[in-house]
Formats: C-alpha cells, structure tokens, sequence
C-alpha cells in the first residue's frame, strides 16, 4: 500500500535487550531493528514488555543488558531528554498530556527543542521571542489542521474527551518533527470511527513525512493492515518477527494467542 | 457594553497570541491602570496607602513570584519568609556598605542574590517532591532565621538585632511619602506583573507548567528537569527576593528577622492557594484578601456596633482562612482568580445562556 516511500537502511537496532524490575524478567534477550520510513509493529499479551521496550528506547528504562545503535551510531546510558534531542517522539499507553495546559500549549510544548531564545528576551517578550512563537505556532497550526482540532486549540485538554486526548497527545508528538515515533497503543480504548481517524493519521504521517514508526497495537486487524514488520513479544521474549502474513501463521504466535499454558 | 468577544476577528496568530486578545479585556485594564496611576494618588488617604495599598502591592510581587514556583512548576515551597529576608538583608547590606549604589540596582542585586539562594535550596527538588520537597524548603526558613539573627555582620553589628532601612532617594529625589512610595511600588509590580505574564506565555513557562502536569511526559519531549526546575526556582526567588527587600525598605522601614518568619512563609502559601494557583491576577487577589481580611474583621463588627476584641478578631481570622484554604484545595483549587473566570464566563454569554 505504501509504495511512495521507500523503506531504507536500519535507524534503530536493538541488540539482546535485558530488563528485570526486582524479579521480574521484563525484558529478556531482545534483539530487533527497525529501518527507515517503516511502520514496525510490537505486538503481544499483556504484560508481555511491549511498553518496557518502548521505555528503554527512550531512555526512561536503563536496561541491564544490551544495546541500542541509533542512527548509526552506538548510544549510551541516556537520558529521555538527551533521547528526544536526537529526533524520538512518543505517545502513552495510559494518556500523558499536560492537562492544565490547551491544546495549543501541548503542541507548542513539543517544539520546545526547537526554541533558543534566552529567558530575558522570553521576560520581554519582544523580536526574538515574539517571532520565535510565532513561527512555531505556524507549524503547530499546520498539524491542528493535520489532526482536525482546530475548534478545540485553546481547550485544556483535561476537558477533552478521551479519544480527543489520544489525537492531542499524537500531535504534540509530531510536533517535535521526529524521525522516530513511538506509538503506545494510539487506538486503545476507541470506538471504531476513532480507530479509522486514527489510523489515517498514522499511515498520512508515515507517508507524507516519512516518519518511522514504533507501533504497539492489540487490534490484530489494525496491525496487520497497516504494518511493514512485526515483532510479538511474550513473557518478556520474542516469539516472533517478521512480515504480517509470516507471522500470521507463525504457531508460537498463534499458541501465544489462544493462551495455550507455557 | 456587553463582554463579547463577538465580531472580533482575529487576522493573525500575532494578534491572537496578544496577551490581551480580547478588546473588553484590554479595556479593562487600561482603566485599572489609569485607576492605579493616576485616580489613586489623587485620593487616597495616607492610612490606606500605609495599610493597604503599598503592602498589598508588595506581597502580590511575592505572591507572583511564589505562583510562579507552586502553581506553574508544581514545585512546594514553605520557605518564602526566607527568601523574602534574604532579599530583604542583602538590600540593606548593599544600601549601607555602598552608599552610592542606585537604589533601584540595589532591589536588582538583592533579587538576583535572593536566586543563588533559592536556587541552592531548590536542589533538592531534584530528587524528592511533595511533602518532602515542602520540608526540605522549610529548612531554608530555619537556616535564614538562625543566619540572620546570629551572625552579627549581616545586621551591620546593630546591638538590638533590628535594622532600619536608609532612605529611598534615586534620580535626585527622596522618595518618602506614601504617595511616592506607592508609585514605586506600583511601578515595580506592574512590571513584573508583565514580565510574569511573558514567562508563563513563552518556551519556559511552558516548560514549566509541562514539569507541573507530567513530569515524565515532559522529559520524554525534551525538558531537562533539572532545567526546567531550578529556573523555576530561580525567577521565583528573583520576584520574591525583590519583594522582600520593598517590604522592609518601603513598608517596614525598620525590620528585625522575626518579620520575616515562618508565618510569613505560611501567608504567602494562603495567598496563592486562596488566589489561585498558577494565575497572575489570582496572585494579586489573594495578595488582596489577606491584607483586606484581618482589617475588615477589625471594623466591621465596629461599623455593625457589635464588641469584638482585637483578640477575638484576629482568632477570627486564624478561622476563616482554615476554612478558605479548605474549600478551595477541596471545591476549586484556582482559587477566587477561577471565580473570576466563570463569572466572565457567564457575562460573556448572558444574557443568552447557551
Ligand atoms: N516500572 C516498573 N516497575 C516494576 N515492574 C514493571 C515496571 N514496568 C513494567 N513492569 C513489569 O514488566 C512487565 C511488562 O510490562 P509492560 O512493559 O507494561 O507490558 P505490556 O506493555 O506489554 O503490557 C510486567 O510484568 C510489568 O508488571
Ligand atoms: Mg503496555
């Protein structure tokens, strides 16, 4: 479906990934690389350490084991901050906005990586500051407009509904212009409508921006129509990787599925 | 006239991002500026600007600086008497050890010393949060009561511990009565007022507020914590450092350490929460509150012929304001400033409500 981009070369490998909080083995041996411009699905029961591996991408979990090379080059224990500056963006599973701020303000806040205006000139408010906000919220505007919330910008997004949430929480990633997005569950909790917007506005992102994306999804229809590769993910260790219809009929999978007992 | 915003399109985000974007909304303050400037000078009376008007000024410079800490960074503090003595001693340290210093780059200096210190006792904020965090400041008030009652040097070795302010003469004038003082003051917190509203509307006040609402979600965009927490911290400090040091040179004139305890501390935490937390103008209304309240519970019941001892009444006030704090913590936790909203709300569609 996606023909105009052109998949590339690997930006994100993951080498035998190990993560345990106390005893529990979170992450086990997890090794698997996403490359340019694809929509790479992480799948599998809950608990399985979909989230987790979301969070040492970036840089919220340290792993105990293994490493991660982005962009070519092999990264260190880092911080999320340091994560972002190098182009990954994220949504939350459980929704992560700020919600004392409007919509506007949680988009403008993606941008902050991209303000350089000292703290006197922000006390001011004049030339540089002034043409700096105004800029950004051009690009900002452009992704209400992407998103279709422009009636709800100045809205504390605390008011909003929660399939709104979701959309918002998606824009104030793309803010950031991300090479990398990672997407924790976007179309959890939704009706199916929310779904289909949902999902229109991840393939148009992965399209016309070129986005990478790091999707975790439970809706098996959504992952399987949308997604290049797939890795599943069970008890902390891979089952599975590889296109949709290989992993399909995968029969690890499929057991993981079903619940047959390990 | 009716509060509208009706008609009044808006061409350009320029416009839109305006700090007034709405016409009655500039209106308004204009008036209350003009008020302020010009219709006040021109009659008020030397007890309300003594009692009420310079001090309320004062305190909503603090209480600003202060909200700018607790209600956009969601960081506590329990030490704002410290820091408003640390403004207040470095004041009187520069004033007296070098005379010739321009007064009004005195407050600047007193305020930006105030930061390092503010910054200093907000380290911890680092790592620790809520309660913690609260105790944590509450030792900068226990730290600044001992520093500047015991260490001698600070109090320029006067026997009583009590230091007097000298006069505040700049630009070839004194400036000692209370209509002067009043303007200066007026001066001094409009500005800042304006310099708070930029803040909260540019890259760091929402970073700020970002820190408040979401911590990890926050980082995980790009916000250093440390960053967004310590500036924080530091404007904070640099407002109430200023605050600090008018209150003793304008309002007190002649202050020991005991005027800037614990109680102090305590009140500017009443008033923001009673204002509202994370509003400019809530700081202001708080600010207000607590330097009307305890006089109009002392005349009030005088006005209605009813006894009441200055006791009773101040016991009074201790009641009241539990009870206020209470309600808005539990019922609205934007204080009388979100009052004030939803009453504009409500003007802005009657008498059409829908
Ligand atoms: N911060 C944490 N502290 C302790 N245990 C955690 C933490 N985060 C995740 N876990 C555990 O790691 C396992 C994987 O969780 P998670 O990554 O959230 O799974 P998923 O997103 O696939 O549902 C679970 O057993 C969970 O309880
Ligand atoms: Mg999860």
């Amino acid at each position: 479906m996606s023909d105009a981009r052109a998949i590339g070369e690997v930006i994100l490998a993951v080498e035998s990934i190990s993560l345990a909080f106390g005893g529990v083995q979170a992450l086990s041996n997890i090794s698997f690389d996403v490359r340019e411009h694809e929509i790479r699905a992480i799948i599998g029961p809950n608990g399985a350490g979909k989230s987790s591996m979301l969070n040492v991408i970036n840089g919220v979990y340290h792993p105990q084991q293994g490493t991660i090379h982005f962009k070519g080059e092999k990264r260190h224990r880092m911080e999320p901050h340091k994560v972002a500056s190098q182009g990954v963006a994220r949504t939350f599973q459980n929704i992560a906005l700020f919600k004392g701020m409007s919509v506007l303000d949680n988009l403008m806040t993606g941008r902050n990586l991209m303000m350089k205006t000292g703290i006197l000139s922000q006390a001011l408010y004049w030339g540089a500051t002034q043409r700096e906000e105004l800029k950004h919220r051009e690009r900002v505007e452009e992704i209400i407009d992407f998103l279709e919330i422009q009636s709800i910008r100045k809205t504390p997004v605390g008011r909003l509904p929660y399939g709104l949430q979701k959309r918002v929480e998606l824009g104030r990633a793309l803010a950031a212009e991300p090479t990398l997005l990672l997407l924790d569950e976007p179309m959890a909790g939704m009706n199916v409508e929310e779904k289909q917007d949902m999902c229109r506005f991840v393939l148009d992102v992965n399209e016309e921006f070129g986005t990478t994306i790091v999707l975790i999804e439970h809706d098996m229809g959504v992952v399987m129509d949308i997604s290049d590769r797939v890795v599943v993910l069970d008890y902390g260790k891979k089952i599975g990787d590889g296109v949709p219809d290989e992993v399909r009929s995968n029969q690890a999978v499929i057991d993981a599925y079903l619940g047959v007992q390990h | 006239m009716f509060y509208r915003e009706n008609g009044q399109f808006k061409t350009s985000y320029a416009e839109d991002q305006a700090l007034l974007s709405i016409r009655q909304d500039r209106w308004f303050i204009w008036l209350v500026l003009v008020v302020a400037f010009v219709v006040v000078p021109l009659f008020a009376s030397e007890y309300l600007f003594k009692a009420i008007l310079i001090p309320f000024l004062i305190l909503a410079l603090a209480a600003i600086g202060l909200n700018l800490l607790v209600g956009y960074c969601g960081q506590i503090s329990l030490g704002t008497g410290a820091f408003m003595m640390v403004g207040a001693y470095s004041a009187y340290n520069l004033a007296v050890r070098v005379p010739d210093l321009n007064i009004l780059l005195v407050f600047v200096l007193a305020g930006l010393i105030t930061t390092v210190a503010g910054m200093l006792f907000g380290i911890p904020s680092l790592r620790i949060k809520g309660l913690y965090l609260a105790v944590a400041t509450l030792a900068a008030q226990f730290f600044m009561d001992w520093l500047f009652s015991r260490v001698k040097w600070f109090t320029n070795d006067s026997p009583s511990g009590s230091v007097t302010a000298p006069a505040i003469t700049f630009f070839g004038a004194t400036w000692d009565s209370p209509t002067e003082k009043y303007l200066l003051v007026l001066a001094i917190a409009v500005l800042f007022a304006l310099i708070a509203k930029n803040l909260v509307r540019s890259n760091i006040g929402r970073s700020w507020m970002a820190t408040r609402d979401m911590d990890v979600a926050a980082e995980i965009i790009g916000i250093r914590p440390v960053y967004a927490k310590l500036s924080a911290f530091a404007v904070s400090s640099f407002f109430v450092g200023i605050a600090g040091a008018l209150w003793a040179f304008v309002h007190l004139g002649s202050w020991e350490p005991l005027a800037f305890d614990i109680n102090r501390s305590f009140s500017m935490i009443f008033m923001v929460i009673i204002g509202g937390l994370g509003s400019i103008l809530g700081s202001f209304l708080g600010a207000a509150f607590i330097v009307v309240l305890p006089l109009l519970l002392n005349q009030v019941p005088h006005w209605l012929g009813i006894p009441i001892s200055t006791a009773t009444a101040s016991h009074l006030e201790f009641m009241i304001f539990g009870a206020l704090i209470i309600f808005f913590l539990i019922v609205e936790p934007h204080g009388l400033a979100r009052l004030w909203a939803i009453a504009k709300e409500k003007l802005r569609i009657w008498p059409f409500p829908h």
